[in-house]
């Protein structure tokens, strides 16, 4: 295998795309995913991010486009003789034999002669040294899992696949599993492709996330960019929860775009309005719920000029340790989320208290309203 | 009443102090187990201490036969029928083994590549078992005979000379040879050999071939480090389920054969119903039994499947 210096393991797919029958499950995407990154495709079940992932891996053929490794255009190259290795959900850990030879397996298929140091040293890069002539139903499952991923690691591979691995696994060893997936990337330097549901194991272990829906991929950037910049309702509800306000264009100041919602007006920079801004036009507005802060309506005096506000009843509270979070009925929008640190309990907010709630302008953004406001709300649990 | 540590107890709809119900149904499996034991005791075990005491008697059909523990009936049995049971063996053998080539593509066929034609397959595979087992065999009769289009093929492609050479076949004919025996066993166990191949292939989780592809296999070598292996238990199982009633078969080797193609199983029929020698035919069929036994638990042993899972 000859390995050019750089950019050898970048994967580029340039307008590829997948339909069974009428069914389209990948439109036309293109993406670069930069050698050595640690790279998520985020979504709900069916949104085409794991055909996306097979046709990386060759157990998909493109219905158009191209898939490229580093230089080398490996569209229509069988599984056996790409350069990448898949773990995949579920594992698929070869039950006829033990945990040893499941890892030796890529090596003796391209002929390594010794493998037992390669084996015993990827085995304790997984902690399972000791296990290594175990059956892998004899296995726990976080165990089966570091199994498959040293099975996968050990052929060095230019770019590993990662399709749900973490599925299967309860949330302790869930969590424990990411940090350690994160580790091992970091120490083998190999490109990740991390296909999952969960936005939070998304954000915590990805550089780049792509949010994809519907076969398309709806956003990319860093999970901070995201979460605090989403471009569309999908992004905004699916990468954790957002107060999507419907408003009407007014006038601009200065850096600032002043809008209508019922009778109050908001503010934001003109520059975080991704939506067309021409005055009368509208507008979602977005807070995201723990930017709000709340003051019961008998302190309003107190809060500081040139913060967005408005005004409610609280309609729900639930106390759930390190935060409050409390449901927000306001008359231009009802069922505002609100998220309290809890710093400094006022007992005055209890379901039916009138309260202000009020943020920076800073934190607000702005969504075109030609998409449907509830887009990716509540498809988290599913898959 | 001491303090409360756990959450008390769902209210029932009973009245409380109740005593819990009584364990009832704990004979059940008993019962259920009833009907098959009095059917295995009834005609397997009190036909088998029948056979067993038959097996060491002396006499003859005029004076009546007696338990007189005549164990050299066996060795008697063995000396004389040693090369029925050897053919047996080697046909029942042949027959597996044909039956192994031919069913484990067509199983494979249904399990993974037939789609919607799958169950289509499958009554095509059980449609032999809707006529009578002696019909099919003399059917056989008709498709080897002697200036039938088969033999005429064979002998146009002087297939015939080579398994004329080899022993199998005898002149122009095929019909009352090896050949025509262990073409009638094969034909007739391949779906005992089919059904189990295509159970353990069709378990096989097909994420398992994306698997192996992706760590290098290409699809041969697929087959051989993880198809193969894990159909092992089908393997066995459709192999014994072959071996074994073809290694006692009589019909095919009646029909199709030749005196110089008696299977053990001929003689055993033979020693019953014609020479009426009730002892010999009984030790032989012990012997048979005996011999698969052997046979089969060293197979199993070998072939490690009590190892998979």
């Amino acid at each position: 295998m000859k390995t050019t210096p750089d950019n050898s393991g970048d994967v580029r797919l340039s307008k590829i795309s997948k339909t069974y029958g009428s069914f389209t499950a990948v439109h036309p995407l293109d993406l670069t995913v930069p050698e050595g990154s640690f790279f998520a495709l985020l979504g709900a079940s069916g949104c085409g991010k794991t055909t996306t992932l097979r046709m990386i891996a060759g157990l998909e053929e493109p219905t158009t486009g191209t898939v490229r490794l580093g230089d080398q255009d490996v569209t229509h190259l069988p599984p056996y003789k790409r350069p990448v290795n898949t773990v995949f959900q579920s594992y698929a850990l070869f039950p006829h034999l033990d945990i040893f030879e499941n890892v030796a397996f890529g090596l003796r298929r391209r002929g390594v002669k010794s493998v037992k140091k390669q084996v015993e040293e990827m085995l304790e890069l997984v902690q399972l040294g000791e296990q290594a002539r175990k059956k892998p139903h004899q296995l726990s499952g976080g165990q089966q899992q570091r199994v498959a991923v040293a099975r996968a690691l050990i052929n060095h591979p230019k770019v590993l696949l990662l399709d749900e691995p973490l599925g299967a696994l309860d949330l302790k060893l869930r969590r424990q599993m990411q940090l350690e997936l994160k580790r091992i990337q970091t120490e083998v330097g190999i490109t990740f492709v991390h296909v999952t549901h969960d936005q939070e194991e998304a954000m915590t272990m990805a550089d780049t996330v792509a949010v994809m829906n519907g076969g398309r991929v709806e956003q990319l950037g860093a999970p901070a960019d995201l979460y605090e910049n989403p471009r569309t309702t999908f992004v905004a509800n699916f990468l954790g929860t957002s107060n999507l306000i419907e408003a009407e264009v007014g006038t601009r100041s200065g850096d600032d775009l002043v809008l209508r919602a019922g009778d109050g007006k908001l503010v934001l920079p003109t520059a975080r309005c991704t939506a067309p801004a021409a005055a009368g036009g509208k507008v979602l507005v977005g807070i995201r719920p723990e930017k709000i802060s709340l003051t019961h309506a008998d302190d309003a005096g107190e809060i500081p000029a040139g913060r967005n506000r408005l005004t409610g009843k609280i309609a729900d509270a639930s106390f759930i340790g390190v935060s409050t979070q409390y449901v927000v009925d306001s008359p231009v929008c009802p069922g505002l989320s609100v998220y309290v640190q809890n710093v400094e309990r006022d007992g005055r907010l209890v379901p039916g208290a009138d309260v202000v709630l009020h943020w920076s302008p800073a934190h607000t953004f702005a969504l075109d309203a030609a998409q449907a406001i509830d887009a990716g709300t509540g498809e988290e649990v599913a898959a | 009443m001491s303090t409360l540590t756990e959450a008390p107890p769902p209210l029932s709809p009973e009245a409380p102090g109740e005593k819990p119900p009584r364990r009832r149904g704990r004979f059940t499996p008993y019962w259920l187990l009833l009907p098959g034991m009095l059917w295995l005791i009834v005609f397997f075990a009190l036909p088998m201490v029948y056979q067993a005491s038959t097996s060491v008697q002396q006499g003859s059909l005029e004076q009546g036969y007696k338990v007189t523990w005549h164990f050299a009936t066996y060795w008697d049995a063995l000396d004389a029928y040693w090369p029925q049971f050897l053919r047996s063996v080697c046909y029942a053998a042949a027959a597996t083994v044909l039956c192994l080539l031919l069913g484990y593509p067509l199983a494979y066929l249904i399990a993974f590549r037939a789609g919607r034609w799958r169950n289509l397959i499958m009554v095509l595979v059980i449609a032999p078992f809707f006529t009578s087992f002696l019909i099919r065999t003399l059917a056989w009769k008709t498709i080897l005979a002697d200036n039938g289009p088969v033999v005429h093929v064979l002998n146009t492609l002087h297939v015939l000379d080579l398994t004329g050479w080899l022993g199998w076949t005898a002149g122009d004919r095929v019909l009352a040879t090896p050949l025509a025996v262990v073409c009638g066993l094969t034909y007739n166990f391949l779906p005992f050999m089919i059904l189990p191949l295509y159970t353990s292939l069709e378990r096989i989780d097909g994420r398992l071939h994306e698997a192996a592809g992706d760590l290098y296999a290409r699809p041969w070598t697929t087959f051989r480090k993880v198809t193969f292996p894990l159909s092992m238990p089908g393997v066995v199982s459709g192999t014994l389920l072959t071996f074994i009633p073809a290694a006692g078969d009589y019909v095919n080797a009646e029909l199709l054969g030749s005196t110089d193609t008696r299977m053990i199983g001929n003689v055993i029929q033979t020693q019953f119903l014609r020479v009426l020698d009730y002892p010999t035919a009984a030790a032989l069929s012990f012997i048979l039994m005996a011999a698969i036994l052997a046979m089969v638990t060293l197979y199993i042993r070998r072939s490690g499947t009590e190892d998979l899972v």
